[in-house]
């Protein structure tokens, strides 16, 4: 059975971590690459990159940040940020990512998924969805609106409809952050997570509130997710992966040994 | 030297990769000398089935594998290099290089996992081997090792030739072939440290084979 899998995510900006990341023996580290070894031989499953670098230069600078995680780790890792036409997504897959995550650009252009998928295959397509949460209302039902801008913008899509349609056109996986719930610590929405989960047959990958062990532990089961995305409560050193993953085994969710 | 067949599928740097930061000599390349050449040739892959085989046809690749495996020349096929070993695959209904006798099938849209719900296709992330018969790609690495797998299709070779299967809705051959000749679903060279100790597994078998020529 294919074990859940527990995905750290890095943000870059200019090159360097916009957060240090702290582990558990006390160690800083401001470099991604440097991030990214530590998680690796952590027994992080993935790893997850978002560029939040404006600047057409600080993009060059991060396609070397991809070349060099490439040849560090030897698990996938996706990178996401910016990405809105096929030709960014061959550089980064070029530049030795497996996969590459689209958001706001799917939303304005959803053919950027089809044409994605034909040209890397639909293994290499993430579809990132940020969601929150609104009033039902006919164009809405779920009460899960789509957002971009980190949520300034409603697209008037209902996230269930858009998660559909993303898996129609050739979707390999969605990762879908719940705007409300992220940040919180609060733990993953659930419901949100689960009726994404159930809508469609490709893995989702839960983000945005993980506080606590417990948290990720229900969103993969309850909330039917393969995957838990995880910034700051592993960032910070509160918790290490091999913790993490040792309490989800405990509970009996299937997890690859650290 | 292992060589890398690059035939515009993908993967072969992260192989490449994944055998030069353990210090692996290995080449990209697409020319039926430097493989005939080499120890032993990795025939990487991701992508479409039928794509992949129009390459190989036009390059006469197919033709320069055939030849090769006949005389004996160690192979490693991963994901899309396992799948079209086989006889055909159910993509796209495509004929493939008949170098192993099965086919290649799809996971049914039927199937369930073990919690009873809809599979969720790809079969993408962290997945057991289950050793049927020994082998020596194995060696050294535990029995609860995962791998990393992404693949909506799978091979269905004659059994004598499964070596280690997987569930995801069924139970499929994950591992295939006989001593020299392998092939595996999984991707090595993504799969931390149990890929890395089964590509140079298989490194360490082409240089025996291979002593006096290196």
């Amino acid at each position: 059975m294919v074990s859940k899998r527990i995905i750290p995510c890095l943000d870059v900006r200019a090159g360097k971590l916009t957060k240090g990341v702290r582990f558990s023996d006390n160690v800083d580290i401001g470099d991604p690459v440097e991030a990214a070894r530590r998680y690796y031989e952590q027994g992080a499953d993935e790893i997850v990159f978002y560029d939040i670098t404006a600047s057409h230069e600080g993009r060059g600078i991060f396609l070397s940040v991809v070349e060099r995680v490439a040849e560090t780790i030897a698990i996938p890792f996706s990178v996401g940020g910016g990405v809105s036409t096929v030709a960014d997504m061959r550089a980064v897959l070029l530049a030795g990512a497996e996969k590459v995550s689209v958001n706001s650009a799917a939303v304005a252009c959803p053919d950027i998924i089809s044409r994605g998928a034909e040209a890397f295959g639909s293994q290499a397509i993430v579809v990132g969805m940020d969601v929150k949460r609104v009033p039902p209302r006919p164009e809405v039902p779920s009460g899960y609106e789509v957002v971009i801008h980190g949520g300034r913008t409603f697209m008037n899509k209902d996230a269930l409809a858009w998660a559909r349609r993303c898996w129609d056109l050739g979707a390999g996986e969605i990762c879908l952050n719940s705007i409300d719930a992220d940040g919180t610590g609060d733990g993953y929405d659930l419901n949100l997570t689960r009726a994404v989960a159930e809508a469609v047959r490709i893995p989702v990958i839960a983000s945005g509130g993980a506080g606590s062990p417990e948290h990720m532990f229900l969103a993969l089961t309850e909330g039917r997710a393969s995957a838990a995305l995880v910034a700051s409560i592993v960032h910070y050193g509160r918790y290490a992966i091999a913790e993490i993953k040792e309490y989800l085994s405990r509970r009996g969710c299937k997890v690859r040994p650290a | 030297m292992l060589a890398i067949l690059d035939y515009e599928a993908g993967n072969q740097t992260s192989v490449l990769r994944g055998l030069a930061g353990q210090g692996l000599e290995a080449v990209i390349t697409a020319d039926a000398a430097v493989l005939a050449a080499a120890a032993g040739i990795i025939f990487p892959g991701v992508g479409a089935a039928g794509q992949a085989m129009d390459v190989l046809r036009r390059s006469g690749l197919d033709s320069a594998l055939t030849r090769l495996v006949a005389a004996g020349k160690p192979l490693l096929g991963i994901c899309l290099g396992c799948q079209i070993l086989l006889e055909s695959s159910e993509e796209g209904d495509t004929r493939t290089l008949g170098l192993i006798p099965g086919r290649c099938r799809r996971f049914a849209q039927h199937l369930r996992d073990e919690d009873g719900e809809p599979l969720r296709i790809p079969h993408m992330g962290w997945n057991g081997c289950r050793l049927q018969r020994p082998c020596r790609l194995f060696r050294g690495i535990s029995s609860d090792a995962e791998f990393y797998f992404v693949h909506s299709y799978y091979a269905d070779p004659d059994s004598d030739l499964v070596i280690a299967t997987t569930r995801h809705g069924l139970e499929f051959c994950s591992v295939l072939g006989r001593d020299g000749f392998w092939a595996v679903q999984f991707h090595p060279e993504k799969s931390g440290r149990a890929g890395l100790a089964l590509l140079r597994n298989f490194y360490e078998y082409c240089r025996e084979g291979a002593a006096g020529q290196w």
